[in-house]
């Protein structure tokens, strides 16, 4: 017996972007107007005044439950440059110390007239929760949580992926490394199969895969040369430093040795095959800095892209906010 | 609510499967006792008659596990609250898990619930006895003393004994004074951070998820001290498909239990983060249910429970991972019963076994049947109402259900505790 269970609380009811919480549910219509819509902002980094009045007059609050540098900053550069006022907070530090809970939270933030949360959290689940607690007219648009999504950063992925290679069908993607503890690699294989690649590919050892991998769409592989044949995009993702050693890993030697990305390993791939990584990378670890830095490196891109997606996706929610009130 | 002396239910149909009994017959009840099944005894004159011409009427509901959260949570629940909901949803019995607070590890706590249920004397409300002390897995608890203030069975509740070691101990002074144990299979360490079923679901959502091998390698422990103490051991709360080939094939005579809500849903039903089911165990995939209702419908599994766990609407709002686990259920064990009727999992005298005689069998208790002499402990339903669950009609003060707005088939209409009235539906009509 299926429950009864909400339908899809990203869209209105017209099918617009309300909130952004996981690129589940959302098609490729939807997921090519977001990345055109970075498009027209991606210019505005690049004039001398950096700004559109597009969001002047609303509030949008950073929820950020789980510290993050990266994320915050370019969440709130994109919100500034479409003239919004912004309030950063950094909750893991405040309330909920105090043993407010997320609704109280929410509650309070509500009363100050925000019309935009942008959350990060560690459980997964926490931005959906709040997207259906939250009043009616607030959006939200999660920046990450848990272990489930990160849906503005496989966009800029995507965003970054479509100035390189144009067409999407022809690409053969791999994702290399710890895919079961990474929200950012379960959005990315959301958006590369909703966009209609040809083959995503993972790469790692059983222990930083997840159980029923397959289930995701993906094909799995064990051994980066065979994994990294003729692909078109290489993902590596970030192997955090507490899983290097203990029941997960040996060792960080062994990691580096078995799955860290070399120039020579990387000849497998494709010749014009472009390197992406989420940040911030571990040297020597993932990959190499030479070819972190190298000519294929994309990944000082993959930032500023950041940008025009999370200004994409902030007007998008907004406008259809606009457009009610 | 009057309490008559004497009292007949006439018309009825009678199913009292551990007596083979199917077909419409009177029940004739004295003092609070059944007197007589069909001919009254010549010069019977029943203060009260109950017709009950379109219902079926069946033992009293034995429930092996129902948090009351009395004593230590009363903001979730009370014993007053939860024994209404029981007595609501047909249930004479219950067991109430140790893992109170404090924890049911002394007479004392084990005596008040007792006291407290009596007060009521809407339910009969059965602790279950802490097996080591606070639930701690390393301290035996007083055992016998237990026994004694009315603990039928013991269990360390939901939290495993780490030490292989202690569990041998606590197993064999068990089954020195022939007191049955209650185990809820998992191994701690297998189910580490997990909140959900690991399968395709929890890789989809990130959820961490709990492997179903976490269950095998508790079963397989579990048996082998069970072999070696000669204690006698239920297992409570299956979830997993294999767990239920392994019981079945082992010779030892161990029985064990589900949940009625692991009948019915998958970990599909948690897409969209739905926290009402989040549940430990976790729900499975449909492969697993249907390997529990094989085990349901062949007798392996001999008890379906409520699991009922009442919570306050604050529980269930978070972020699923830090929400509380558990459904309240009390009201929905039988509805839920009867619908695996309906989908064709077992015939109605057999699922009717499964939520009174056989629970009853397990406690090793003369309950759960309707013999001549024994508790007049009965519930009468009307298997053709259709309704709606809906959150003003629940008596628990847990509404943390899934199954709001489902709409079910089989509504009690009416149950006797000791030939006692503790629940009544209003403007009931008999038959449809």
């Amino acid at each position: 017996m299926i429950v009864p269970n909400q339908s899809n609380i990203q869209l209105d009811a017209e099918g617009r972007l309300k909130h952004f919480l996981t690129i589940e549910g959302l098609n490729r219509e939807l997921l090519t107007e977001i990345l055109d819509t970075a498009e027209s902002f991606a210019g505005v980094s690049e004039r001398t005044v950096k700004k559109v009045p597009m969001l002047r007059g609303k509030i949008i609050t950073n929820l950020f439950f789980e510290t993050s540098t990266r994320t915050r900053t370019t969440f709130e550069l994109a919100a500034k440059r479409l003239s919004a006022d912004v309030l950063s907070l950094n909750i893991s530090a405040s309330s909920t110390s105090k043993g407010e809970t997320l609704l109280d939270t929410l509650r309070n933030l509500e009363a100050m007239h925000c019309d935009m949360f942008v959350v990060r959290h560690a459980d997964s689940g926490a931005a959906h929760f709040i997207a259906q607690h939250a009043a009616p007219h607030i959006s939200v648009i999660n920046a990450g949580d848990g272990r489930h999504a990160h849906p503005t950063q496989a966009m800029l992925d995507m965003f970054t992926i479509r100035r390189h290679k144009g067409d999407f069908s022809p690409l053969k993607v791999a994702i290399v490394g710890d895919i079961q503890h990474s929200r950012v690699a379960r959005s990315q294989i959301l958006a590369l199969n909703t966009l209609g690649v040809a083959e995503v590919r993972i790469i790692g050892p059983a222990t930083l895969m997840p159980v029923h991998a397959e289930a995701l769409g993906v094909k799995v592989f064990h051994n980066l040369d065979e994994g990294i044949q003729d692909v078109d995009v290489v993902i590596m993702l970030r192997l955090q430093r507490e899983r290097m050693s203990g029941a997960l890993l040996p060792s960080e030697h062994e990691y580096y040795q078995l799955y860290g990305l070399t120039d020579e390993r990387l000849e497998a791939a494709k010749p014009d095959a472009i390197v992406m990584h989420p940040g911030p990378i571990n040297r020597g670890v993932e990959m190499d800095s030479q070819v972190a830095d190298g000519p294929r490196s994309v990944i000082l891109q993959q930032v500023s892209y950041g940008i025009a997606i999370r200004m994409a996706v902030m007007a998008m929610a907004m406008q259809r906010q606009g457009g009610a009130q | 609510m009057n309490h008559p002396a004497t009292l007949s239910i006439l018309n009825g149909h009678l199913i009292d499967p551990a007596n083979r009994i199917d077909e419409v017959r009177n029940l004739h009840i004295a003092d609070g006792k059944i007197l007589a099944i069909g001919e009254a005894p010549a010069g019977f004159q029943p203060e009260q008659t109950i017709e009950a011409s379109g219902l079926i009427i069946c033992p009293g509901l034995v429930d092996l596990s129902a948090r009351l959260r009395e004593p230590g949570q009363e903001h979730k629940a009370t014993i007053a609250s939860e024994t209404a909901a029981a007595a609501k949803g047909g249930i004479t019995t219950l067991c109430c898990p140790p893992d109170t607070d404090p924890v049911i590890d002394t007479p004392a706590v084990a005596e008040m619930i007792q006291h407290k249920a009596q007060q009521s004397a809407l339910c009969r409300v059965l602790p279950i006895g802490a097996l080591t002390k606070a639930l701690d897995g390393e301290h035996l608890s007083e055992m016998v003393a237990l026994k004694k203030a009315g603990c039928v069975v013991l269990s360390n509740a939901l939290t495993p004994i780490r030490n292989t070691l202690i569990e041998r101990r606590a197993l064999e002074y068990a089954a020195t004074f022939g007191i049955t144990v209650f185990l809820r299979p998992e191994d701690p360490h297998l189910r580490n951070q997990g909140c959900v079923h690991e399968g395709p679901v929890a890789a989809r959502l990130g959820l961490p998820g709990i492997p179903g091998a976490a269950e095998v390698v508790a079963i397989a422990r579990d048996l082998a001290l069970a072999e070696q103490t000669g204690c006698k051991i239920h297992f409570c709360r299956l979830s997993y498909g294999t767990s239920v080939a392994k019981i079945r094939q082992c010779s030892l005579p161990v029985t064990a239990d589900v949940a009625a809500h692991q009948l019915f849903l998958t970990e599909d039903d948690l897409i969209g983060f739905n926290s009402n089911c989040h549940v430990i165990p976790p729900l499975r995939s449909q492969s697993d249910r249907e390997a529990l209702r094989q085990g349901i419908a062949d007798g392996t599994i001999s008890a379906i429970c409520s699991s009922h766990q009442p919570h306050e609407l604050d529980a269930k709002e978070a972020p699923f991972p830090s929400t509380a686990p558990g459904i309240s259920g009390l009201e929905t064990l039988l509805p839920l019963t009867l619908k695996l009727v309906d989908e064709g999992v077992l015939s109605l005298s057999d699922a009717i076994a499964r939520i009174t005689c056989g629970p009853a069998a397990v406690l090793g208790l003369p309950l759960g049947q309707l013999g001549i002499g024994s508790s007049a402990d009965i519930c009468l339903f009307n298997p053709r109402q259709r309704w709606q669950l809906a959150t003003d009609e629940l008596l628990s003060h847990g509404h943390n259900t899934p199954f709001l707005g489902c709409e079910f088939t089989g509504q009690v209409s009416q149950t006797l505790l000791a030939g006692r009235i503790t629940y009544r539906r209003e403007r009931d009509t008999p038959s449809t």
